[in-house]
């Protein structure tokens, strides 16, 4: 043993005292205690935020009942409380803006993932990123001062309303339409398109009829994402609703959506139940985008499985 | 109970100690998978042994059963008993077995750090923190692995800069660092050029000095090269055990034979 | 055999104009925050508080300086938070709670920011009594935990298995090879992920209108309510002075580039081959 290297007399053999090791294993438990209080916690905000949500609303659950979702008075002042326009309102915007980012954005995403050359693909893939990246306040700015003369100009009475929300929401919604399909695309494995080819077909037959249909609940599943944020979405469609609790004839006149009523009377509202009755109108805005964000992750999660099957 | 304990006491009968490891009856799972089946075998010390057979016979898993990797994959079990000078591994603090029992893989796997980063890698996380004996360990290590003159000058470098053959000679001068006892080696040169290969063998005979080598290998020439024992596993069995010039020249088994003469795997 | 290549090259040329079009929103209001908020930009707006309604003047340095704080705020409160609950997903964690952990942070992060901003009320404001910094900075926080949760798993994942081996093999114990392997290794993914996170929650807007709300002086300390540069563009641009609409181009350029040099930072310089967005 004489013959070992000197440096070894440094090294704690297996006579280091039991604390130094004892200490180093109680790292594995503090580590794991640590990271493990904090993933609970994300459990507990989300489970505070739901009990929250409904607990904070039981004075108006329990006054109106679910005559709440289909009353079509709003006034604080007498005290009447009907969430009808403001789901009308977010109902309505939210489906033109798909109406119009679909067709565009699939259309963009078709391009990017399947038909443009790569080095083009990469660079207007990543300006589209940045986008997604732009605050809603910013849309909100351009929609009142450049958008709605615009609409007022095209027959809106004032310019605002829902179309013009509709307008806001499908521009703002747009990138996250493109990015989710694109990476749909993307995620439909090489063979299939090169079978496609194979077989004589052009590159947009093989795109259109093999690749696309194969991709098509993830590219579902970006919908419904973006129907969701478009439902929540809030600062851009105050700016450019118009604000007015009505169910207007046309899709030019203002209307209101909840996420704007909330953003606009919660610091106003002084009766217990004006407040209680703004939170319904949070829980059911909750519960309209948990629904759709699970369709949309179950959709996504199948196309990817589907690639990963083949 | 231990049949080759006799080989192991033929082959050096003036080594005081004996087996530097003895498994007994070990079975190995994967899930509900059986993968190993009722191994037992001694480890002659300051020797290198040889483990052949065909790939997914069960070579890898045994060897990292001998210092408890197993543990780090999900959803697997060991029984039967492994000793380490007379000692139960299952029952020691898995830290300091594997201190003892050192392991180097089938791709080298240096840490994205600097050269020296990764040999004082060992040294550090047992608690060495003074900068002049770290320094020396880690030269020290370096030249077992016959590695420092390559890399002297470049001990603040990414390790990822070296070539294949010395990322491995470097994670086994990071294995080296901490003095283990035992060194496992699961196909160390299996993704290396001849000379690398070379160069690791040599390195090899040096450490017998010091270490008890296992070393898994695809390659017969290399386990009669370099091994005085070597076992033949076969489906998760250990079909034969003995000397190496015994397993190359008068198998026992007509597995072992078949194998060794290529007739498959 | 035409009729096909016809077709192949005019919706080649339609999807590129869809693409065309997605992207030119970019242009679009960059060309209007710099022709209309470049006018209004001056070195008051970024040294002087705001000046009561019609006076001319005025600045919005406390709406930078708040802006400021709040993400200070917010990379104290919710960054670790999400970081370590990452760091459980990725190393720590049992299969059942994990798989829970993580949807709900799926779920999380769908939440309408709005939404968010009820609960920071609830959980903030009202047992304080008033609007607050740190109620803003609680809310930020619930917004960038989740986001953050998903690119450090995500990233610590991307660590090759063999390096937690090469660790435990030399007789590290299980929270050393985190912390001294597979955290340095995937540290740029993660910093890259935040500071993506972190400049999504830059511009939140909505809950912040009640939980930091606004302020027209310096906010002096966290239980004070403070300016922020989303919420002045908001009160601004609604507002019916023509000085304050001019201030709103300002602030939205303001806050405009500094969101657009985080990302560009963040996907750029920090991770060339680019952090996917979330
Ligand atoms: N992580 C694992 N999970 C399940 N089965 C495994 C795992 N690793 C190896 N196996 C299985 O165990 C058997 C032995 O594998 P291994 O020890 O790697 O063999 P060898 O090293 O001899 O090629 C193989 O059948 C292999 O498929
Ligand atoms: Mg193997």
């Amino acid at each position: 043993m004489g013959s070992r290297v000197a440096t070894i007399e440094h090294l704690p053999r297996a006579k280091t005292p039991r604390t130094f090791f004892r200490r180093l294993r109680a790292g594995d438990h503090i580590a794991w205690a640590i990271t493990a209080l904090a993933a609970a916690a994300v459990l507990a905000i989300t489970l505070l935020l739901v009990w929250e949500l409904y607990s904070s609303s039981a004075l108006a659950r329990t006054k109106f009942g679910w005559s709440f979702l289909i009353g079509r008075t709003w006034d604080p002042v007498a005290g009447e409380f009907g969430a009808l326009p403001f789901l009308y309102g977010t109902v309505v915007t939210s489906a033109l803006a798909l109406a119009m980012a679909v067709p565009l954005g699939v259309g963009a995403a078709i391009f990017l993932a399947e038909l443009a050359p790569p080095r083009i693909s990469d660079g207007l893939t990543f300006i589209v990123e940045l986008l997604a990246a732009v605050p809603s306040v910013i849309y909100g700015l351009l929609g009142i001062f450049v958008l709605a003369p615009l609409m007022r100009r095209a027959g809106a009475p004032y310019g605002v309303g829902i179309m013009t929300a509709a307008v806001v929401l499908a521009i703002m919604i747009l990138p996250f339409i493109v990015s989710i399909s694109r990476e749909a695309l993307l995620s439909v494995p090489r063979e299939q398109r090169e079978a496609a080819l194979a077989l004589g077909a052009t590159r947009w037959e093989a795109t259109w009829q093999v690749v696309v249909p194969y991709a098509r609940l993830g590219i579902f599943g970006s919908v419904f994402l973006a129907l969701a944020r478009a439902l929540g979405e809030t600062m851009a469609v105050t700016m450019v609703i118009g604000n007015t609790p009505q169910i207007g004839a046309s899709l030019l006149e203002p209307g209101y959506s909840i996420a704007a009523v909330i953003a606009n009377e919660f610091t106003e509202a002084v009766e217990d139940l004006h407040l209680s009755a703004l939170i319904e109108l949070g829980l059911v805005l909750f519960g309209l985008t948990l629904v759709l964000n699970a369709l949309a992750r179950l959709l996504i999660v199948m196309t990817k499985r589907k690639g990963a099957e083949q | 109970m231990v049949d080759n304990l006799e080989i192991v006491r033929e082959a050096r009968p003036h080594a005081a100690a004996g087996p530097k490891l003895v498994v007994s009856g070990l079975n190995f799972y994967y899930g509900d998978k059986q993968v190993l089946h009722d191994i037992s075998l001694a480890i002659p010390p300051n020797q290198i042994t040889a483990l052949i057979g065909p790939s997914g016979c069960g070579k890898s898993t045994f060897l990292r059963t001998l210092n408890r990797m197993h543990e780090t994959i999900r959803n697997t079990r060991a029984e039967g008993q492994v000793l380490l000078d007379g000692e139960d591994i299952m029952a020691m603090d898995v830290v300091q077995l594997r201190r003892r029992v050192g392991m180097v893989f089938q791709r080298s796997n240096p840490f994205p750090k600097s050269i020296f980063d990764n040999v004082a890698y060992g040294l550090r996380v047992n608690g060495w923190m003074r900068k002049r004996p770290l320094a020396e360990a880690v030269e020290h290590s370096l030249r077992r692995a016959a590695l420092w003159d390559e890399v002297k000058d470049l001990l603040h470098e990414s390790a990822y800069k070296l070539s294949g053959g010395q990322q491995q000679r470097l994670c086994i001068a990071r294995a080296l660092a901490v003095d283990p006892e035992v060194l496992l080696l699961d196909e160390p040169c299996s993704a290396l050029d001849p000379i690398a290969t070379a160069k690791i063998e040599e390195l090899m005979f040096s450490l017998k000095e010091t270490c008890t080598l296992v070393i898994v290998t695809h390659n017969m020439q290399q386990a009669a090269r370099v091994a005085e024992h070597t076992g033949f596993f076969l489906h998760g069995k250990l079909i034969e055990f003995n000397r190496t010039e015994v397993i190359f020249k008068r198998p026992r088994c007509k597995e072992t034979e078949d194998y060794i003469t290529g007739r498959f795997g | 055999m035409t009729r096909r290549k016809i077709t192949n090259a005019v919706m080649f040329g339609l999807t590129g104009l869809c693409a065309l079009l997605t992207i030119s929103v970019l242009f679009f209001i960059l060309g209007y925050l710099v022709y209309y908020g470049g006018r209004s930009l001056s070195w008051d707006f970024f040294t002087q508080l705001p000046a009561p309604p019609n006076e001319p003047g005025g600045g919005m340095a406390n709406a930078i300086v708040g802006t400021g704080k709040l993400l200070l705020l917010t990379a104290l409160i919710g960054v670790p938070i999400g970081f370590a609950a990452g760091v459980y997903l990725a190393e720590f964690g049992g299969r059942t709670f994990s798989s829970i952990v993580r949807y709900t942070a799926d779920l999380l992060n769908g939440v309408p920011s709005i939404v968010i901003g009820i609960v920071a009320y609830a959980l903030v404001v009202v047992p304080m009594k008033r609007f607050s910094l740190l109620a803003g900075a609680v809310a930020l926080s619930i917004i960038v935990i989740p986001i953050t949760i998903r690119t450090t798993e995500q990233f610590l994942r991307a660590v090759p298995h063999s390096l937690r081996e090469a660790a435990l093999a030399l007789g590290a114990r299980k929270w050393q090879t985190v912390a001294t392997v597979v955290i340095p290794a995937a540290f740029r993914g993660v910093l890259t992920g935040t500071i993506l996170g972190m400049a999504r929650v830059a511009g939140e807007t909505a809950p912040l209108l009640f939980t930091s709300f606004s302020n027209q002086f310096w906010n002096r300390g966290l239980d004070e309510p403070a300016a922020t540069l989303p919420v002045m563009i908001f009160n601004y641009a609604i507002s019916p002075y023509e000085e304050w609409r001019r201030q709103a181009w300002a602030a939205a350029l303001v806050l405009l580039t500094l969101m657009l040099a985080a990302n560009l930072a963040a996907r750029l310089v920090l991770s060339p081959r680019g952090a996917r967005h979330g």
